[in-house]
């Protein structure tokens, strides 16, 4: 089932898709990982497109069920570029990417295990010196090396972007749902392992990690006797109050703006 | 002249019969291999042709008669016809006797005939439609022509004219009921329906007494998982197991399935009967332009074709079958139990469903959902397994984790997570503790059953929760399962037993809980007062009734409450489904009315204020159904409310449990 309808043609594009170890919210145990699985769907449903599966960490029986979960989408096969626990895997993406010199490389916006800070596409963007979006909704079409995509912003609103290929897009929840993932080709397919050397991440080994969990919200109280206002009012999403938008800014000047707001935050000092 | 060519029209059609028969053969023998009992089968085939089909016949008794002296009829004159103008052996007895049987066979064309003149919808037109007339075409010539072996009439009588038209006749007759037989003719059914009956793919069906549950052998087969290269399900006609093959070429398109399929009346896009005759024009390979009953509802006919090793359901487009009539059946089994061949239709619908499911990934609607819930969560709804007792917090349940033995385990089921059922369980536990039962429950080492994902074709996940159910219950010691879900119950009984291992056996002896709770009544251990509520209606649930043929445990429950059942027009074995199996209402698809507002029909019809219910499906699927309409209400409920607790026997700490448990109760039940 075509989850997107009207699929761009792009054929001969070679999207690579970065995918991890999910976990379930409910009970931790291993999945294909929400987010990553809509970048394999975003892939698979690019029409013409040769789409490689990658995943840089441990081959485990649990990992690979999970890995599997992508397979199951209808992937033939994957590469799991084998590395220690702990161990940072950017350079060897980065070595991967490019080698494998794919034009566009599909991620979710952040891992549902590990660290989980969502950094890893700025870094290997930095690395390899392309351009980076965020909350890519759609693909709409690919041409002469450069592609029109949908990026998604708060709200359900949409901008349109153009941007030169090779990049990096990360997927949020505002892209189409992942197909279901079948049992038949996730037994199937392929995992082609393949040992690396892995660099320790010297910080993580550090670090203390434990499951996230939701904070509660404090729940405005609407005195209102309109049903309407109080639903509006718990339906809405807080306004942080403040804030400027920039719109027709060049670069430099967004940039300035966000340093700015950075110091003032106290963010960088 | 007769004497010369009636042998050669005779033999010859013998001929063309026996290359018939085997390239039918041949077409069956497309699909997969599967053993059988060759001789065995052959030799219990005219007994359970003669017994055990019988009753499944005999509920249409103009058709049972008619049958009998059309086609007894027939038998007897085509092997006399044989003998007497095939190899010339004009004996006067044998005369008679044929002259005797084609009589028969006659009359009995004529009540064929009848049915004919406005036949009701379910039945198809088309050849059926010269059916009739060929059975008299047959009957009358070989009378005439047999008049002289019998010496009423002299050799030569009539001349060439009439021996022209009596030739005419003898060919047509012939061609029908010889050559038709193994060519595809309407009479097709009798011979792959003897063949079907002596090479079953369930033969356990023909045991006596045919409401036993092993009779009715409902449980599904498991898939081999283990092997890499085992297909997953069906995907093209020949993926099926040859006698399932040869079971739909059986189908005599009488629609008895039709006319009792709830997807069908609702307007959904599932007939039985055409899927059936699908999947034998795959089979063969061929368009459904040639199917003369009614089509699946909003579905033209003569749009669909597929061939034996082409897709049923393809990824796009269209083919055999359109996966949304797969979805449409609730796997309520109505049509299994009507059919007098025999035929399976849910096995064959979950088989392509499985197809669908673990190679395609198309589950339709909620279903990828579900599926992907089971996995991660072990219920369907996606809720944090911890938290199955959470609705228990006040009722105090025996752990088995604690107790490590009990004499009933009771199971919950996933109705623990629905506040609608959670009434009915602590009815249930309220009966339990009133009559001193030592039981205990599996708590959060109980995960879901696995029927959902099974029906939907997820056997992978099917037997992953069923092995894990399996273990968790072998760390414990009980004597029976008790369980107020008759599809957790069909499941635990019938389907798990064959996934169990040497060390870790599943074989399990299952209560439903009106079964239990009439032990419980016929021990004495429980009394009731008077029933002062209104009149009562009972629903059979599918997964009770025509799975496992418990249909009178729960109607003596209601017996010994005082209450008189008033039953509707369909209940026992011919009960409408809710709607809730199969996991129809999480696939649904959309017909043109909804199948529980029909089951409510019904119940309006009998003017009950009550609709007595044994299962968590029906519950739910009944009271959506608009009100006004009758109060739905399970039968543990009936039952706790009419309980009275001897509070002064001195039962100690059982008894002030109890009487806990009914605060309790009273608190939530509005
Ligand atoms: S099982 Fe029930 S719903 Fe399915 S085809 Fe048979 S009668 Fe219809
Ligand atoms: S499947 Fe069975 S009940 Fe249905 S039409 Fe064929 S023979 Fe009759």
């Amino acid at each position: 089932m075509p989850l997107n309808a009207e699929s761009p043609g792009a054929s001969g594009l070679n999207v690579a898709v970065l995918v991890s170890i999910g976990r379930h919210p409910l009970t931790a145990r291993t999945r294909r990982a929400d987010q990553d699985a809509r970048a394999v769907e975003m892939a698979l449903s690019l029409k013409g497109a040769s789409v490689n599966l990658m995943h840089a960490g441990q081959h485990d029986s649990d990992n690979e069920e999970a890995i599997r979960g992508y397979l199951g989408m209808g992937v033939e096969e994957i590469r799991l570029l084998e590395q220690m626990p702990q161990a940072d895997v950017v350079p060897v993406l980065t070595d991967a990417l490019r080698a494998s010199a794919p034009q566009l490389v599909l991620t979710g916006t952040r891992a549902e295990t590990g660290e989980g800070s969502g950094i890893l596409p700025y870094l290997l963007a930095e690395a390899l010196g392309w351009p980076v979006i965020n909350g890519l909704a759609a693909v709409e079409k690919v041409e002469k090396g450069v592609a029109t995509v949908l990026q998604a912003l708060p709200r359900g609103k949409r901008r349109r972007l153009r941007v030169r290929l090779p990049a990096i897009a990360t997927v949020d929840a505002s892209a189409p749902a992942a197909r279901q993932s079948a049992f038949g080709p996730a037994r199937r397919g392929e995992l082609d392992v393949q040992p690396h050397a892995s660099e320790a991440d010297p910080s993580l080994s550090q670090w203390q990690i434990q499951p996230a969990r939701k904070r509660p919200k404090r729940l405005k109280i609407v005195k209102s006797s309109s049903a309407r206002d109080r639903f509006k009012a718990a339906a809405a999403k807080s306004d942080g109050g403040g804030g400027q938008t920039l719109t027709d800014v060049t670069p430099e000047q967004g940039a300035e703006a966000i340093f700015k707001l950075l110091r003032e935050e106290g963010v960088l000092r | 002249m007769l004497d010369i060519l009636l042998p050669i029209l005779i033999f010859s059609a013998l001929l063309l019969t026996v290359i018939g028969a085997v390239r039918r053969f041949r077409l069956w023998r497309q699909g997969r291999s599967a053993p059988v009992d060759w001789v065995g089968g052959l030799l219990k085939m005219p007994r359970r042709y003669l017994v055990d089909l019988h009753h499944i016949v005999d509920r249409d008794k103009y058709i049972s008669k008619t049958h009998v002296a059309t086609a007894g009829g027939f038998v007897l004159a085509a092997l006399l016809a044989i003998i007497v103008h095939g190899f010339g052996l004009h004996s006067r007895i044998l005369g008679w006797a044929l002259l005797a049987a084609t009589a028969c066979m006659f009359t009995g064309a004529l009540f064929v005939a009848k049915r004919r003149v406005d036949p009701p919808s379910r039945l198809s037109k088309g050849p059926w439609m010269r059916l009739p007339k060929s059975l008299l075409a047959f009957a009358a010539s070989f009378f005439i022509v047999t008049l002289p072996v019998a010496g009423i009439l002299p050799a030569d009588f009539g001349g060439w004219i009439l021996a022209a038209i009596l030739a005419v006749g003898v060919a047509w007759g012939v061609s029908e009921m010889f050559l038709g037989m193994t060519w595809g003719g309407p009479v097709k059914h009798a011979f792959a329906g003897a063949l079907h009956l002596a090479w079953h793919r369930r033969p356990e069906r023909f045991t006596t007494p045919h409401n036993a549950s092993a009779a009715r052998s409902s449980g599904l087969k498991a898939l081999d998982l283990e092997n890499p290269k085992s297909t997953l399900g069906v995907e093209k006609p020949a993926d099926f197991t040859w006698n399932q093959l040869l079971g739909f070429d059986a189908c005599v398109q009488c629609g008895r399935c039709e006319a009792m399929c709830p997807a069908f009346a609702a307007g959904q896009p599932l007939n039985p009967k055409k899927l059936i005759q699908d999947m034998v024009i795959g089979m063969r390979g061929g368009t459904d332009a040639n199917y003369y009953g009614s089509p699946y509802p909003g579905k033209p006919v003569g749009e669909h074709g597929g061939s034996p090793n082409g897709p049923i359901v393809p990824r796009e487009g269209r083919a055999l079958v359109d996966a949304e009539t797969l979805w449409s059946c609730t796997t309520c089994r109505a049509c299994v139990e009507e059919c007098p061949m025999m035929i399976e239709h849910v096995d064959a619908i979950v088989d392509m469903r499985r197809f669908l499911t673990l190679e395609h990934g198309n589950t339709p609607n909620k279903g990828a959902e579900v599926l992907d819930n089971l996995i991660a969560t072990d219920n369907p709804g996606g809720f944090d397994p911890d938290s199955r007792l959470h609705w228990a917090a006040d009722l105090n349940l025996p752990l088995m984790a604690d107790k490590g033995e009990a004499d009933v385990l009771l199971w919950l089921g996933d109705g623990v997570f629905d506040m609608r059922n959670q009434r009915t369980l602590r009815s249930l536990i309220k009966v339990l503790r009133a009559a001193e039962v030592d039981f205990a429950v599996l708590g959060n080492e109980e995960r879901d059953s696995g029927d959902v994902a099974r029906r939907l074709g997820d056997e992978a996940t099917f037997q992953t929760l069923a092995r894990r159910n399996i273990r968790a219950m072998s760390q414990y010691r009980f004597s029976r399962i008790v369980t107020c879900d008759p599809h957790s119950f069909h499941v635990l009984k019938n389907e798990y037993g064959e996934l169990g291992t040497a060390d870790m056996p599943s074989d399990y002896e299952v209560y439903h809980h009106s079964t239990f709770i009439n032990e419980l009544v016929k021990g004495g251990s429980l009394t009731f007062k008077a029933w002062k509520g209104g009149s009562v209606t009972y629903h059979d649930p599918c997964y009770l009734g025509r799975y496992n043929g418990e249909y009178e445990a729960p109607r003596d429950v209601l017996r010994a409450l005082g209450i008189e059942v008033k039953e509707m027009a369909r209940s026992g074995y011919r009960s409408r489904c809710c709607g809730g199996g199969g996991g129809a209402p999480i696939t649904d698809i959309p017909g043109k009315q909804r199948i529980p507002d029909m089951r409510m029909g019904d119940v309006r019809e009998t003017g009950a204020d009550t609709v007595a219910v044994g299962c968590p499906q029906c519950t739910a699927m009944l009271e959506g159904v608009v009100e006004p309409r009758a109060d739905i209400k399970d039968i543990a409920e009936l039952v706790a409310d009419a309980l009275v607790i001897d509070a002064s026997a001195g039962k100690g700490a059982s008894n002030r449990e109890a009487s806990q448990t009914q605060r309790n109760v009273e608190e939530v039940t509005p």
